[in-house]
């Protein structure tokens, strides 16, 4: 009897967890797609869907950190993802990325050069870039009234909880590694504590550590100077006409977020429809629209309207450009970063 | 017989998801990776008694404390006056107190944040009556009082339960016997209340002292709690050895507290957790 009873239990276990388990093949493929918090615009995702018959299941995040914690661990199988310049390359050592079968990807062709080749991807191999953009310092006219022309100024203890800061260690630790007049890579550890000490110093001064919070609270008001990325920015100055923005002297972060196929995607062939979609003339331009980011499309670029093509937020000249550095893959040193943020946050 | 084999699907869920992923915490706290090397260490804990962790425990446990006392003075009255409101008027009341909780509790804190902000409702009618904006959001003021609104019913309730069950007759003996209201309440109500009280700290203790999201979203990232910097170590950094190890400690600290807490409940009468 005891032994019906433990067979029974087990039996209807299994057949409790069935439905959970049960993989029908015939379903519409689902495309998994892990993308940077609003950083698309969402009814292209619907017209990919309507023309191709997939589905896709869209998800975000907030750093690049996250992401990569995300992939690495597995939970999910993304398909398609968009980390940026020194994700990427840190992806690629770890053999977490497929190779892009190109000609599956016809539109690669409008990609401008200049972001081609780029040393995170020097084969171009892996990644198609998706949007660009430099980081720097919005600030509102009405309420900063020095120049805004060096990191210094988040330092400045007249603005004291008028600052924001991107809750994000990157960002954060090379704002303060180039007021020092360092490299975004440094590697060298005496720097970097300096950096963190510097960190520290401003931490009183700073009115919180946020993402893209950072949007809301400047538009408002509640803030007057915030680290952005320009996309941002530009969104900003259209929403609050006494917002600004300007690229430190001292240099900045140039930034190139690309689309690529993590190693874990089943569905590599629709990965590559829909990395193709995105960089159809038209699509690519409604969401550069939306985005409010830079494209490195010369097409979606051309069809812009004036303002837009000649935003020097946006699209800034060489010679800004050439102050800024792109963010290399850190490798071992990252922990490094990691504790120095985990300290700089726990600091009181 | 028959009863034990019920207990099958039970055990199978518990060992699934308690024990095994408790024993994966532990076993991540008690080792490392670093590239290809990888081993059994002590240096996750070690790492944590570093000062600057220890100040952040400190920060959590003094955070919370002060929540729960708030808690506790603002609790112990309204469980009070709504138990002793007639049968039909203390279920309406008591619904009402439950009603916000039906909505997610980060809906709610969110909406703090509109109402503490600068350019927000409160420091609108504030300056309209003169009595200028003060600056709320992204302080520690404003962490107390997200925990202290979102855990509040936890405190009320346990308390609430134990008071109208207390044996009217006790009350009316006290009071035959010559004791005026106040003394009624310190020598009758409030030591057989007491059970409620000590289920309702734990239960405001225990989340406040472990919460990330509030700190975070009132706190503005630089009030770096306990709980936030455990989700730090998951979520941005990867050092999921770390992470696992201040969880451990955590979950000791809270262990011990609850210990200490039972004692107090000799008569094991109230509400209990566990």
């Amino acid at each position: 009897m005891k032994k019906i009873n433990k067979f029974l239990a087990v039996f209807l276990m299994v057949l409790i967890m069935l439905p959970f388990t049960s993989c029908s093949k015939e379903e519409k493929v689902t495309l998994n797609v892990y993308n940077w918090g609003d950083y698309i615009d969402e009814s292209v995702i619907s017209e990919f869907e309507n023309k191709y018959g997939i589905k896709v299941n869209y998800e975000t995040f907030a750093t690049n950190e996250d992401m990569y914690v995300k992939i690495k661990s597995g939970g999910t199988a993304y398909d398609v993802a968009i980390p940026s310049d020194y994700m990427i390359s840190k992806m690629i050592k770890e053999n977490m990325l497929q190779k892009i079968d190109f000609s599956n990807v016809p539109n690669y062709k409008y990609i401008d050069e200049k972001f081609k080749g780029l040393e995170f991807d020097p084969n171009n191999e892996y990644s198609v870039p998706y949007m660009w953009g430099v980081v720097g310092i919005v600030y509102n006219k009405k309420m900063v009234s020095d120049p805004v022309d060096s990191w210094n100024i988040l330092w400045n203890e007249k603005y004291k909880k008028q600052i924001l800061m991107l809750d994000s260690q990157r960002e954060s630790i090379g704002v303060a590694l180039q007021k020092l007049g360092y490299s975004l890579n440094t590697t060298d550890k005496d720097k970097l504590e300096q950096a963190k000490q510097e960190l520290i110093k401003q931490k009183p001064l700073v009115l919180a550590y946020v993402g893209d919070e950072i949007k809301d609270k400047m538009i408002s008001g509640e803030a007057a100077l915030a680290v952005a990325w320009a996309g941002d920015a530009v969104f900003m100055k259209q929403q609050n006409p006494d917002l600004e923005f300007a690229v430190p002297k001292e240099g900045s972060n140039l930034f190139v977020d690309c689309m690529v196929i993590p190693k874990t995607s089943k569905h590599k062939k629709e990965a590559e429809m829909f990395i193709n979609f995105m960089f159809e003339t038209e699509i690519a331009k409604k969401n550069t629209e939306y985005i409010g980011y830079s494209t490195p499309h010369k097409e979606a670029y051309k069809l812009l309207d004036e303002e837009t093509k000649y935003d020097k937020t946006a699209y800034p000249d060489e010679e800004v450009l050439k102050r800024c550095e792109v963010y290399k893959d850190l490798s071992d040193m990252l922990k490094e970063y990691d504790k120095i943020w985990t300290e700089v946050k726990a600091a009181h | 017989m028959k009863r034990k084999n019920y207990a099958y699907p039970y055990l199978f869920w518990m060992t699934i998801f308690a024990v095994l992923p408790l024993f994966l915490v532990l076993l991540y706290s008690l080792t490392f990776k670093n590239g290809l090397k990888s081993g059994i260490t002590f240096s996750n804990f070690v790492r944590f008694f570093e000062p600057i962790y220890l100040e952040v425990l400190l920060r959590s446990i003094n955070l919370a404390l002060i929540s729960t006392i708030i808690c506790l003075l603002l609790g112990y009255p309204i469980a009070y006056i709504i138990s002793k409101a007639n049968i039909k008027h203390r279920n309406t009341l008591i619904l009402l107190f439950l009603i916000p909780m039906w909505m997610n509790f980060l809906l709610r804190t969110y909406a703090w944040m509109t109402l503490l902000e600068k350019n927000g409702i409160l420091n609108k009618f504030l300056t309209s009556i003169g009595l200028g904006p003060l600056n709320i959001m992204y302080t520690n003021s404003a962490v107390v009082l997200g925990m202290v609104y979102n855990f509040l019913p936890f405190m009320v309730l346990p308390i609430y339960t134990v008071l109208i069950k207390i044996d009217r007759s006790l009350i009316e003996a006290a009071n035959d016997l010559g004791a005026n209201k106040i003394i009624t309440f310190i020598k009758v109500t409030l030591p057989l209340s007491l059970p409620g009280v000590i289920s309702g700290i734990t239960m405001v203790f225990m989340p406040s002292v472990t919460t990330f999201a509030i700190s975070r979203l009132l706190g503005g990232g630089q009030f770096t709690l306990i709980g936030n910097l455990i989700e730090q170590q998951f979520i941005n950094v990867g050092d999921w050895n770390f992470g696992s190890a201040i969880s451990i400690v955590m979950m000791v600290i809270i262990l011990i507290s609850m210990g200490i807490m039972n004692r107090f409940d000799k008569d094991k009468e109230g509400v209990n957790l566990w």
